[in-house]
């Protein structure tokens, strides 16, 4: 499937949960399939936290260049783009197209960089609901994401409860624990403490704080894992013949981490990165109804279907448990998968026959 | 009558059930479709939660041995464990938590006290294997067989008063030394005293 992105960009100003104004903005997006006569085939995926717009398809000058949920949408796949008008889309404060911190300030004409205001969930779902009026969508039959791209399905059912008919809610929690959010602030601080960051004016001088993008990559990729995938995958294989009593890589883990922080920092942008670890830590739609939860979703109309994974320890099942929990004090149509498969966080990205026979199942269920 | 029928007699029209163990969601669907009783159901097996969202019915995937906990307080008119109840470890604990969500609860099981176990147990001097029972004892998932009898003495002990029973055997009901000829017990129980 050859796909090309697209932009779509709003002159009407974006005020955001933090008080400030975005002017103006962009979106950058993809879409697979056709959008019936009726509009009613829509569906919007979110992505997570390193993800983009280019959930499926390839380029036609980049076939390599593989979506990063082709396995999950495309033709004859789970989320069947022969039935489905799905729409790809790249989160505001993002750096793969949308406006972000490496776009420019229209009030300068310099790049943002850390004069981009902290954008939230929420505000990520007021940007996409634009984006949906753009492309005349009033109602969308499904909005679908894992981890974070789940905090925005589940915001969606929140923030525009008419304009979903199925929220689907992948290793997902509803709050960060504080857990998590530490070892947000250990991957903030790695960045922020680079001598190469200069508060957030890298771009400048010239230069990027790859180191600290490289560790707060590693401390991510940690909690992507469980336990036993990683023994699994990496065990205590060596890297060199015998240990070599210094600080070069000895362990496969070490080349493991090394590399993916290498190619992390070579693409992604830091204030971004600081942005988007902050959304994270910030979402709890039960804040406002003193942590009640089910008091939060009161005003949900969608039907949920919540799925995790029981070797995830960075959003554990009893966290998807409790938005179940909400959910059915409400009375929701809703089905709750656990799955027990054993690769940790990163699951939700993995083909699972039985995550991915339930995904195909319930898209087939739901009416055009 | 079916089991399927019995149930579904027993469960007024747009009451809120919840199935637990409730396999590919064949009793809910029918609930839906001949009461228009809403409800979810409970089930472990990947297989048969798969089927369920195939049919379009309510599936949680949890373990009934770790409780009802997601489930509020009298939520449910009706709480039904269809031929469930042996293959669970700790019934007691399992029947107070139906009767704490839901305001009734429907429990059928195959009654081990039917002639033909009886007569298996008895005579052939091997545990029963027969059609409600088609395990052999080293490969079942059933671990706690009942009859009739020790079924009411548990309702007695647990203060849940039998409102209703039906007793099976080839989809036939039986009336007469129901603990001996019926193969299939189905009862509906409620916690409130007479």
């Amino acid at each position: 499937m050859i796909v090309t992105p697209q932009k779509a960009r709003f002159s009407e100003p974006l005020k955001l949960t933090g008080g400030a104004v975005l002017p103006e903005f962009e979106i950058a997006y993809e879409t697979y399939g056709e959008l019936n006569a009726a509009r009613s085939n829509a569906v919007l995926v979110c992505h997570a936290l390193n993800a983009s717009h280019h959930v499926a398809g390839s380029y036609a000058d980049d076939p390599e260049n593989l979506g990063w949920w082709d396995n999950m949408v495309g033709p004859g796949k789970p989320l069947d783009t022969n039935r489905f008008f799905v729409i790809g889309n790249n989160y505001i404060g993002s750096c793969f197209g949308s406006t972000g911190p490496t776009s420019t300030n229209p009030a300068t004409g310099k790049p943002w960089g850390a004069d981009f205001p902290v954008v939230t969930v929420e505000d990520w779902v007021a940007a996409q609901a634009r984006l949906a009026d753009h492309l005349g969508i009033e109602r969308f039959a499904a909005v679908m994401g894992g981890s974070l791209g789940a905090m925005q399905a589940l915001q969606w059912a929140l923030s525009h409860p008419q304009r979903v008919r199925h929220s689907i809610v992948i290793a997902a929690t509803p709050r960060l624990s504080a857990q998590n959010i530490a070892f947000n602030e250990v991957a903030r601080q790695a960045i922020m403490t680079d001598p190469d960051f200069h508060g957030g004016h890298y771009y400048e001088k010239g230069v990027v704080p790859r180191r600290g993008l490289r560790i707060a990559r590693m401390i991510g990729h940690i909690t992507y894992l469980s336990d036993d995938a990683m023994m699994e995958k990496f065990g205590r294989v060596l890297r060199r013949v015998t240990p070599g009593f210094d600080f070069d890589v000895d362990f496969e883990i070490e080349s493991y981490l090394r590399h993916q922080g290498d190619k992390f920092s070579s693409y992604f942008d830091a204030n971004t990165y600081l942005r988007i670890t902050k959304a994270l830590d910030y979402y709890d739609p039960a804040a406002d109804f003193g942590g009640d939860l089910s008091a939060a979703f009161a005003r949900a109309q969608a039907d949920f279907l919540v799925v995790s994974f029981t070797s995830d320890w960075r959003f554990a099942s009893s966290r998807s448990r409790q938005i179940v929990r909400a959910l059915l004090d409400n009375r929701r149509v809703l089905s709750y998968l656990e799955i027990d498969a054993p690769q940790g966080h990163d699951a939700f990205l993995l083909d699972d026959a039985r995550y991915f026979g339930a995904l195909r199942a319930y898209f087939g269920n739901i009416a055009l | 009558m079916t089991e399927l029928e019995t149930i579904a007699r027993w469960v007024s029209p747009g009451a809120r059930v919840l199935d637990l163990g409730c396999g590919d969601g064949t009793l809910l669907k029918h609930l839906w479709q001949t009461r228009q009783a809403p409800g979810y159901g409970v089930e472990i097996d990947d297989a048969k939660v798969l089927e369920c969202i195939r049919n379009d019915v309510n599936v949680l995937q949890m373990d009934l041995e770790d409780g009802l906990s997601v489930f509020q307080d009298g939520s449910f008119q009706c709480v039904i464990l269809s031929e469930t109840l042996q293959a669970i470890h700790r019934q007691e604990p399992l029947l107070r938590e139906m009767l704490r969500v839901g305001r009734e609860a429907i429990v059928s099981f195959p009654n081990f006290g039917y002639w033909r176990a009886r007569i298996q147990i008895a005579l052939g001097g091997h545990m029963p294997v027969s059609k409600e029972l088609p395990y052999q004892w080293y490969d079942t998932p059933n671990v706690h067989h009942c009859t009739l009898v020790d079924f009411e003495a548990l309702c007695a002990k647990l203060g849940l008063r039998v409102l209703e029973r039906v007793v099976l055997r080839d989809g036939h009901p039986v009336g007469v030394l129901p603990n001996l000829l019926g193969s299939l017990a189905i009862y509906r129980v409620s916690a409130q005293p007479r």
